[in-house]
């Protein structure tokens, strides 16, 4: 470990670990948050669900959106893996299929960032247990 | 991928690593390698959640999953359900003694539900064996600001205007004690802090000691900046053996960083910490008596004056403060 030489250097330190620990702040106010549940079954990653989350996840950090992204179990929709729930803080949660990464870009530009829904909403027939 | 997806909070503090939550985390780590997830899934093993009555705890981020009175043969159902296929576990979820209900959420315990943590505020939070996580938290921002930004008198005014009094229980005011340990002219002062805690069943400055231990090196200092000092005593009992060695990880974390030690931050103030150990007798929780016994005299209290303010350790001026006062000034500054 290098010497801390300065306030201005602790500071810089402080802005570098702080992501290390980001995760656990969001999840102590998670009702405030955006949340994205990626659908990670066997059929959900063998559509490729896993690289939807990590992109997901990677993208939200580089632009800098405040979400929470987990995965969740298969949502009952294998024709239309990988799906995603996408809820905004006090809507109904949202639906989406077939979430290839244009679509993830697609959904993050429009109705993470603006609130406006884009095609490919699967309309749910369950509710879940949180709700 | 370069950052974890999720964290697993396993507590280790001294209820539930009785409880075998050393166990606990290895198997985490065990069964998420047989999966392939160790680069996804962080587990990390914090201070006291202050729920011991129900530990071993474990919580998961950023699900925010409560898990309670978990085994160490109850891990592999956790990572199997709840980590891969997204089904939290109910049987290991908090059950409220009224509703009957599972809770999973801190928020919707009634135990948790009024809280706000201010000394214990990183307690169960971060990995106090890792300076980063807490300097992550605003750590040794405090210090830093007041060493390089506010002058000693005006800190000892935030402290006053704070209204903070001593948290061992005899309730002086903190700032007048730092203003008059400042006033005493001396060739070499001392910032004591008191970890003698005796009183039977209580565990807050353990507690803070095991989750938090750089809160309370930060404060040392900045109170050795106010009152003129450049070392730093904890008088801490040998029956807490964990508080000890994360004090002691967390001092030579601090002295790596150069936060304690010479000329820290740049600034030319030079302050350092050492460790001493009381054999646990009650009374040493009394300023004048713990200042004997650091001394290697018989542990009794003396007749205040002189105040340790004046003559305390060694004859010098000495300002001793309790654990869960030092904890509390970060947050003020």
């Amino acid at each position: 470990m290098n010497k801390i030489k300065s306030l201005a250097d602790l500071k810089k330190l402080q802005t570098e670990v702080q992501s290390k620990i980001k995760l656990r702040e969001k999840g102590d106010h998670s009702e405030n948050l955006i949340q994205i549940k990626v659908s990670m079954a066997t059929c959900g990653i063998a559509s490729g669900a896993k690289e939807t989350m990590t992109y997901f996840i990677e993208e939200l950090d580089h632009q800098g959106i405040d979400a929470i992204v987990t995965q969740t179990g298969c949502m009952g929709y294998c024709y239309a893996e990988p799906t995603i729930e996408l809820t905004i803080p006090g809507q109904q949660p949202v639906v989406y299929g077939f979430v290839t990464k244009a679509k993830a870009q697609e959904i993050i530009e429009k109705h993470v960032k603006l609130n406006e829904m884009v095609d490919g909403i699967i309309p749910v027939n369950y509710s879940s247990i949180d709700n | 991928m370069a950052e974890y997806n999720m964290h697993i909070l396993v507590c280790g503090g001294t209820g539930c690593k009785a409880s075998q939550s050393e166990l606990i985390k290895s198997n985490f780590k065990t069964r998420l390698n047989e999966f392939g997830l160790s680069d996804e899934i962080q587990v990390i093993m914090t201070g006291c959640f202050g729920f011991c009555e129900k530990g071993p705890i474990v919580k998961i981020l950023p699900d925010n999953t409560f898990y309670t009175q978990v085994t160490p043969e109850d891990v592999s159902e956790i990572v199997e359900e709840h980590i891969i296929k997204g089904r939290k576990v109910e049987r290991l979820l908090y059950k409220d003694p009224e509703s009957k209900e599972h809770i999973s959420d801190t928020k919707g315990m009634d135990f948790y539900k009024k809280q706000i943590r201010i000394a214990l505020r990183n307690c169960g939070f971060i990995n106090p064996e890792n300076i980063d996580e807490y300097i992550g938290r605003d750590g040794y921002a405090a210090l830093g600001t007041c060493l390089s930004e506010i002058t000693p008198d005006e800190v000892i005014r935030m402290i006053k205007d704070s209204g903070l009094r001593g948290r061992g229980g005899g309730g002086f005011p903190t700032g007048l004690k730092w203003e008059l340990t400042r006033k005493s002219v001396a060739d070499q002062k001392y910032v004591v802090c008191n970890a003698d805690e005796g009183d039977p069943g209580a565990f807050m400055d353990r507690s803070i000691l095991e989750g938090d231990p750089h809160s309370v090196l930060e404060a040392m200092a900045i109170c050795g900046y106010c009152i003129g000092a450049d070392k730093g005593l904890v008088y801490i009992r040998a029956e807490y053996p964990l508080a000890i060695e994360r004090l002691k990880i967390a001092i030579k974390q601090a002295r790596e960083y150069g936060l304690l030690g010479d000329d820290i931050l740049g600034t030319g103030f030079n302050f350092d910490v050492e460790i001493r150990y009381g054999a646990g007798a009650f009374v040493c929780g009394e300023e004048t008596a713990l200042i004997h016994s650091m001394e290697g005299k018989r542990g009794e209290p003396t007749v205040k004056p002189p105040f340790p303010a004046e003559k305390g350790y060694n004859g010098k001026p000495t300002n001793v403060n309790n654990v869960e006062t030092f904890a509390n000034i970060p947050v003020i500054i």
